[in-house]
């Protein structure tokens, strides 16, 4: 069921997002096999226990057995017993650049995953739908490769010393101005690495005393900087205004726990594009609750940079509003812009302040100056400053390449989660053999793509996450939907019911009602 | 020759009895082990149908012909 939200005008153009009830019999039967797995698993843990059967996970030695633990057999359960026997899908070597298409290194395990060995052999053009190359920026020619090459000749590749330090280069300066303009903020800071960002920049910002409200999904780096900054954290449900305006109200009035004070501050917790789900924040509902209830809102744009708003400035463009209203926009370069790296924008007294008292700024290695340049050259081309529109045209293909891919998965009957506009494309498996059984069939059939089970999802709602790209040209994004078609029949995968009545002509987003049969 | 495409329809059909009850990540001898597990408990219940279902459902269908029918007709 799709829903258009027109609240009170604040959303200028339809918000469809749409997340399908798990079917009950898919449900139960996928308890059923994790029941399954869980026997077995009882099973080979006795077998190891009583040295049955040789154990190959991490033990430790002979002359240690009367101390304390030092590994959790328990909580490991989960990991030996089903990760183990699926782990070929995850942390495949890849050994080109991860553009459209990428060569990966063949291995096979004779010892049913603890050990791999390469053959040797090395597969050429896996057609890539799992990295974050949501602009096409990952090259290895082009402009961006020979400006960071020039500067690669003229600064080096190491820093060897923090910002704080002598690791300011003018670089960086340059690098900070541009990304204060691309954004239309007053000022911005570029760190060395996108999790650091978030986790160390969080605990400078608020303390003992504030309230942070954080989004149900939010990821492990942000829930990393909340917990080591020692605030209050409440969690409101994924992008759920109603929650969020309960939790404000009653922060507002029953004050601190114990003592009733007011709180020094209130932030709140959101993420552009969320990339497990491929929802996008109802970011217009949030800064007005924010201006109502008067707190700070931190916007975490690691997905969305590059990959939504008709010029590729992200979420707040998206929805067209105004990036003063955001307190602090926090994003990475990893994602649209072929980097690594993140950044932090905002008013220019709060940058100062991060400057001097971010943890980051003070002790970690500032960027590398290629991968600057990088940035400023993937940047400038995004902008149109280069003299081109491939910027442009790159934003607007990643836009259609959207919306095709997911029509056409939702035609073909899939469940797939997550807003019409985002390029994250979560389509569900629920059941943990076809986790394994879909990576595989997948590379067999020359496409790479990344499957997700427990614990980044909940426990029956794993699925496979699809990243489109600009670099994606239609032929192969053709390919790459007769594959997972094919794969989708195989592995008995197409689990709506909702079937959409297949377009002809018409953009997307005028008909979307209309469409839908139940 | 058209046995293939029946014998691919089979091997379809226990490549997804493998999907569903996770078999397929088990290894070779846990397979069988499971595979034998499952097939007495399968083969029980049929037995059990075949021994039990048809008395059932004649003793179900002369119950209610008495409730309904109620006419004088003895079952002696």
């Amino acid at each position: 069921i799709h829903h258009i939200v027109h609240n009170g005008g604040l959303y200028k153009k339809p918000f469809n997002e749409a997340f399908e009830e798990t079917p009950m019999l898919v449900a139960v039967l996928t308890y059923v096999g994790y029941g399954v797995l869980t026997l077995f698993g009882y099973l080979r843990d006795f077998l190891r226990q009583w040295k049955i059967e040789k154990c190959q996970n991490a033990t430790e030695r002979e002359e240690q057995k009367d101390f304390v633990p030092l590994y959790q057999d328990f909580e490991n359960f989960y990991n030996r017993n089903l990760y183990m026997r699926i782990r070929d899908s995850w942390n495949r070597p890849i050994c080109s650049v991860p553009g459209a298409k990428v060569d990966m290194m063949e291995r096979v395990s004779h010892d049913y995953n603890w050990t791999f060995t390469y053959t040797g052999r090395v597969i050429k053009d896996i057609i890539n739908m799992g990295s974050y190359n949501y602009l096409g920026f990952a090259q290895n020619t082009g402009a961006c490769q020979e400006a960071a090459a020039k500067v690669l000749s003229q600064y080096g590749a190491g820093v060897c010393s923090t910002r704080q330090e002598m690791g300011n280069l003018d670089k960086h300066e340059e690098l900070e101005k541009l990304i204060a303009r691309f954004l239309g903020v007053e000022s911005a800071m570029a760190y060395g690495m996108g999790f650091a960002t978030n986790s160390m920049n969080i605990p400078a910002l608020v303390g003992k005393g504030c309230l942070i409200l954080s989004d149900e999904l939010n990821h492990a780096s942000l829930v990393l900087g909340a917990r080591l900054s020692g605030a209050t954290i409440r969690i409101f449900k994924h992008n759920n205004m109603q929650s969020l305006e309960k939790l404000l109200k009653d922060a507002i009035v029953h004050g601190q726990p114990r003592t009733r004070r007011p709180w020094k501050k209130i932030l709140i917790l959101v993420e552009g594009i969320y990339s497990m789900e491929g929802s996008i924040v109802r970011l217009p509902e949030v800064i007005a609750l924010k201006k109502k209830y008067k707190s700070y809102l931190y916007l975490d744009e690691a997905h969305s940079i590059g990959a939504l708003g008709p010029s590729g400035r992200g979420v707040v463009e998206y929805f067209g509003l105004n990036p003063e209203d955001v307190d602090v926009m926090m994003g990475t370069f990893t994602k649209s812009f072929g980097a690594a790296g993140g950044y932090i924008g905002g008013k220019k007294e709060l940058i100062d302040y991060l400057r001097t008292y971010s943890h980051s700024a003070v002790y970690a290695t500032s960027l590398s100056p290629p991968v600057v340049e990088q940035i400023i050259t993937s940047m400038k081309c995004i902008m149109g400053e280069d003299g081109t529109t491939f910027g442009k045209e790159c934003v607007q293909q990643l836009a259609e390449n959207t919306r095709y891919f997911r029509r056409r998965l939702k035609e073909m009957g899939f469940i797939i989660y997550g807003n019409e506009d985002s390029p994250v494309v979560p389509l569900m498996l629920y059941m943990p053999a076809k986790i394994g059984a879909f990576g595989r069939e997948m590379l067999k059939r020359n496409i790479g793509v990344v499957v997700v089970g427990f614990p980044a999802t909940p426990i029956i709602e794993s699925r496979a996450r699809f990243c489109l790209s600009a670099a994606h040209t239609k032929e192969i994004l053709d390919t790459a939907l007769k594959e997972i078609n094919e794969v989708g029949d195989l592995l008995q995968l197409k689990y709506s019911r909702h079937r959409l009545v297949p377009l002809l002509d018409r953009p997307f987003d005028e008909t979307t009602y209309e469409e839908t049969e139940d | 020759m058209d046995i293939k495409p029946v014998k691919d329809y089979f091997y379809w059909l226990y490549y997804q009895y493998l999907l569903i009850t996770c078999s397929y990540v088990l290894e070779p001898w846990e397979q069988s082990m499971f595979h034998t597990v499952t097939l007495t408990v399968f083969a029980m219940v049929v037995y059990t149908a075949y021994v039990f279902i048809p008395i059932h459902v004649r003793l179900a269908f002369e119950f209610f012909s008495q409730i309904f029918g109620g006419q004088p007709e003895s079952t002696v």
